[in-house]
């Protein structure tokens, strides 16, 4: 409808709307800084308050802490993205467990109804984390395909604590999404909910019934 | 949750019975307004909805924690001011650069791989859809919540042309099941209790035996709607935020509905109104903080997904094509007011339905539009006509808890004001639709007759006199005292006014 | 008081207290008075045109607005009993009047605007003293004085200074009363439950009297505790404080 599109522009310049842009004083959001144990503090207490559970972990043995988790829970299959780093560490721990290892590694056409109705559990890595209100930073994508951290009803996030920045504003500026974003990137705060009936609070409408994050204690100094 | 999301979390649950007053509202419910058929009525609608004792204890009860919800969120009122400021200044300069920067999000968006198209119209943004949907062949489509695609009545379109449009958001979904409209903006079913839902669940949705335990009444809905987004064909969404310079499409909830609709489905349109975009990705940061703290008193929704593509060559999921319906539908008209304008700054949150004490009283439906609450009493006229919604522009008090909470600073009240005056008078320049087609002789000649009286001290005073001298004998059928005393004692002059007593006895001394 | 503290200050009664509550203008004045400043009352008051104005009759309130203005030539503060007529005049009429000629003027008369309790705290910084029997109030704020006004607990603060008087405050203290001038006549359904509403939450405060400093809100909360034979009365705040402060 390219006569649509040349008649509201027309219709929008000739508002003579202009004027000195306002200026925009960030300061509020400037000065919202956190130690490195603040922020682990504050993500983990504004994730928890919606329901995400923490598993704690060292960079050596995380993959070990979720095979344990995976036991305990009884998963029967774990989706992963294998490409990737984290993905290679849990092919090698998750060997021998009754937990199977489900690759995302095909077009989703190919195996959508088993996604849909008979995958346990969802692992993927995170690119960061929020502490003003507790969050993971996603960038869904060729290796950790979209739907890996959505369909499944259970959801394994992999969090560096030395990962985290302070504000969802300072993390689109280091990530660099308002230069060359991702085809998708997420913030996820917890599991999945709702409370459209009369007010009361119901997780898993949708998506993820849980989200299980796996801190891992990569700054010196932090405990484990 | 929604302007465009879902971003409905919750508050103290438990049911809660109207108080037991000694004041029981005395008027009749039954008193309806002279509106034609044909033209919407606030005030019937509104007359009715007073009349429902459990509509209005929802209503209260809900909007009384939605707004202690909010004030939790902004313990220091210099931070929620900064804040305030730092998101009017980003609204009012996408909207100063709007022509610029959606020109932008075009040339951005195609670069990303997602196709722009532009409505003029409703129905030109429907048959956009029609015909995209058509090209794919596609006739199961599900929906994240979109408050434009309720401007365009798109489920209904859709049906009409063999389509199934399934709303997934879930308030939607229970408003859908009963072919209602939502009462709210961000939290479409709050109208209606759970005995109700779990009674049209139980009669509505196949093999379901009646519960009203809220976590098994999600459970069967989430077991309906994930075999939907398995089969969907297409899904549609709204868009709380448009970058320009990234082409990114920012959505706001905490279902995953949304992402459900956006991701699972080959095809993805999103349709948005035109005045939705700002500059830049960072931007969003400050506008998101407010609206989901504003709209529902949490720090952050479950899910910020930020789409700036479909599926890329090396992705195994995703949406093979996206694309974006820019809808203008009387915007660009109100933009071309310099004090409207701030109309489109909107962000959709509803903390003006929140805390409006009309909104919290007659709830969603009376408005009998889209958008209701404060927000919808200047958006509503300003899109439909100043004098075909004139009752719903004085459907206000003008107490200005709306935007005393509004996170961009919508002045409402002052709009309110001046669409008054748009109805009541044909501006020459203005371009307010319907300008001037509220006037009415009886209305003109009281005002005149009130400035002429009182802008001469002396028939002011002469009128005072008899006001006070025969303060007995006010006739209470008078029109306005009638509609007064449906609820009060007609009011009564003292028996000297202030002014006769200084001129008579002087100042008083002390 | 300090040496810039004013001696001398023109009281503008507005219609509703003029024609309704006489007895709150005479205590606002007194209120002012007592407290050492000069108050001059010009002949020829009205009222401040809002009515006209909230209905989007621009002309015609600012055709009364006009001869009001006039009134107060002199470079004296203007004291209102009334927080919504103040936030006309000291809010409104700048953008009423904005692009007329008389608009420089009208802004400098309006940056001369005080409400009553305002200019009692923030300017003149009163201490009252309390001479009456212990009794049980509540206070209404009206939203325009609220909002409009920007009243920051300047009733609240004069009140509080009264040592006989226990103030209990409404559980919805910031909601409207539901008057909203035209808008009561014109929804008087929303506006009846609203007022109802308020009526309810000040007599559950157990209070015996709602004070609140518009004559709009008493005469709309007076309106329903009456048709409801409620054991409440309502007073303007300034009637309240003279009452309980002056030796007769």
């Amino acid at each position: 409808m390219s006569d649509a599109r040349a008649a509201i522009l027309a219709r929008l310049r000739s508002s003579g709307s202009g004027g000195p842009l306002p200026d925009l004083d960030t300061a509020v959001l400037e000065r919202r800084h956190w130690s490195a144990a603040e922020r682990v503090q504050r993500l983990r207490q504004g994730m928890a308050s919606v329901h995400t559970e923490f598993l704690e972990a060292r960079p050596e043995d995380w993959p070990a802490v979720l095979r344990a988790f995976c036991e305990r829970e009884g998963l029967r299959t774990l989706l992963f993205g294998p490409a990737t780093e984290a993905g290679h560490r849990l092919v090698e721990a998750m060997a021998g467990s009754p937990t199977a290892l489900r690759p995302y590694d095909a077009p989703v056409e190919t195996f959508k109804t088993e996604l849909f109705q008979s995958v346990d559990a969802g692992f993927t890595t995170t690119v960061g984390g929020v502490a003003e209100t507790g969050g993971l930073l996603l960038e869904p994508g060729p290796r950790e395909p979209r739907l890996l951290s959505l369909v499944p009803p259970l959801h394994l996030a992999l969090l560096p604590t030395s990962t985290l920045h302070d504000t969802l504003w300072s993390a689109i500026r280091a990530l660099g999404w308002g230069q060359a974003p991702p085809p998708n990137a997420l913030m996820i705060s917890g599991p999945s909910k709702t409370a459209d009936i009369e007010q009361t609070l119901a997780y898993g409408v949708h998506g993820p019934k849980r989200l299980v994050v796996i801190l891992v204690h990569d700054l010196p100094g932090t405990p484990a | 949750m929604h302007g465009e999301t879902d971003m409905n979390e919750g508050g103290p649950s438990g049911r809660f019975a109207p108080s037991a007053s000694p004041l029981v509202h005395p008027h009749g419910v039954t008193e309806r307004s002279p509106a034609t058929p044909s033209d919407p009525s606030f005030r019937a609608s509104a007359t009715r909805a007073l009349g429902d004792a459990q509509l209005r204890a929802n209503f209260r009860r809900a909007m009384d924690g939605l707004m202690a919800k909010r004030a939790a969120q902004f313990p220091d009122p210099g931070d929620l001011q900064a804040l305030r400021d730092l998101g009017t200044a980003v609204r009012a300069r996408s909207l100063l650069r709007l022509p610029e920067l959606l020109e932008q999000l075009e040339a951005s968006c195609a670069r990303n791989g997602i196709r722009v198209h532009w409505a003029e119209t409703c129905d030109q943004a429907n048959a956009i859809v029609l015909g995209l949907l058509k090209a794919k062949g596609a006739t199961r489509v599900v929906k994240g919540k979109s408050m434009v695609s309720e401007e365009m009545h798109l489920n209904a379109f859709l049906e009409a042309h063999g389509i199934e449009s399934l709303e997934s958001d879930l308030g939607e979904y229970i408003i859908q099941l009963d072919h209602e409209t939502p009462s709210h903006i961000i939290m479409p079913a709050i109208h209606k209790n759970k005995g109700q839902i779990a009674r049209q669940f139980s009669q509505k949705i196949k093999d379901a035996t009646y519960t009203e335990d809220v976590d098994e009444l999600t459970a069967l809905a989430r077991k309906v709607l994930r075999q939907k987004f398995l089969e969907a064909d297409a899904g549609l969404s709204g868009v709380n935020f448009a970058v320009a310079e990234t082409g990114t499409l920012c959505l706001v909830e905490n279902e995953g509905n949304g992402r459900m609709s956006t991701h699972v489905p080959p095809l993805h349109i999103a349709v948005m109104g035109l005045e939705k975009v700002v500059a830049r990705l960072e931007d969003v940061a400050p506008l998101y903080a407010l609206l989901t703290r504003s709209a529902t008193g949490q720090p952050a929704t479950t899910y910020l997904n930020l789409i700036s593509g479909p599926r890329a060559k090396d992705e195994m999921d995703g949406p093979r094509e996206v694309h974006l319906v820019i809808l203008d539908n009387g915007r660009s008209r109100i933009y071309g007011d310099p004090q409207l304008q701030a109309t489109l700054r909107c962000i959709r949150c509803g903390a003006c339905m929140n805390h409006c004490p009309v909104y919290t009283r007659v709830g969603g439906h009376a408005y009998e539009a889209v958008y209701p609450g404060p927000i919808g009493t200047i958006l509503t006229p300003q899109m439909e006509g100043v004098g075909r919604r004139h009752d719903l522009i004085h459907g206000s008090s003008l107490c200005g808890a709306c935007s005393e909470v509004c996170p961009v600073e919508i002045p409402i009240p002052d709009i309110l004001v001046r669409l008054r005056r748009e109805a009541t008078h044909a501006d020459a320049g203005s371009k307010v639709a319907g300008k001037g087609t509220g006037q009415t002789m009886t209305e003109d000649l009281a005002w005149r007759a009130w400035a002429a009286v009182l802008k001469r001290p002396r028939l002011y005073r002469l009128s005072a006199w008899f006001a006070t001298r025969f303060r007995g004998l006010i006739p209470g059928g008078m029109p306005l005292l009638k509609a007064w005393t449906m609820s009060r004692t007609t009011p009564l002059p003292a028996p000297r006014s202030l002014q006769e007593r200084i001129r008579k006895g002087g100042l008083p001394h002390v | 008081m300090n040496a810039a503290t004013p001696t001398k200050a023109y009281f503008y009664g507005t219609c509703l207290v003029d024609l309704f509550f006489p007895d709150a203008g005479m205590a606002g004045i007194q209120l002012l008075q007592r407290a050492g400043v000069e108050v001059v009352f010009p002949e020829g008051q009205t009222c401040c045109g809002q009515p006209a104005y909230n209905c989007g009759f621009f002309e015609e309130a600012r055709a009364v607005a006009r001869t009001q203005v006039a009134l107060f030539p002199q470079d004296l503060p203007v004291i209102l009993p009334s927080g919504s007529c103040a936030g006309m005049m000291k809010h409104h009429y700048p953008d009423l009047f904005r692009g007329q000629p008389e608009e420089a003027a009208v802004r400098a008369f309006s940056a001369r605007v005080y409400e009553l309790t305002q200019f009692l705290v923030d300017v003149l910084d009163v201490k009252l003293e309390d001479l009456g029997q212990p009794v049980k109030v509540t206070w209404h704020s009206s939203c325009h004085a609220l909002r409009d006004l920007g009243l920051k607990g300047q009733p609240q603060a004069l009140i509080g200074q009264l040592a006989h008087v226990e103030l209990a405050p409404l559980a919805r203290e910031r909601e409207c009363c539901g008057f909203g001038g035209t808008f009561s006549v014109r929804h008087p359904e929303i506006s009846g439950a609203m007022a109802c509403d308020k009526a309810e939450d000040a007599l559950a405060t157990g209070a015996s009297v709602v004070l609140s400093t518009d004559g709009g809100c008493l005469l709309n909360v007076k309106g329903v505790l009456e048709a409801q034979a409620a054991p409440l009365r309502v007073q303007h705040i300034a009637e309240f404080l003279w009452e309980r402060t002056h030796a007769r």
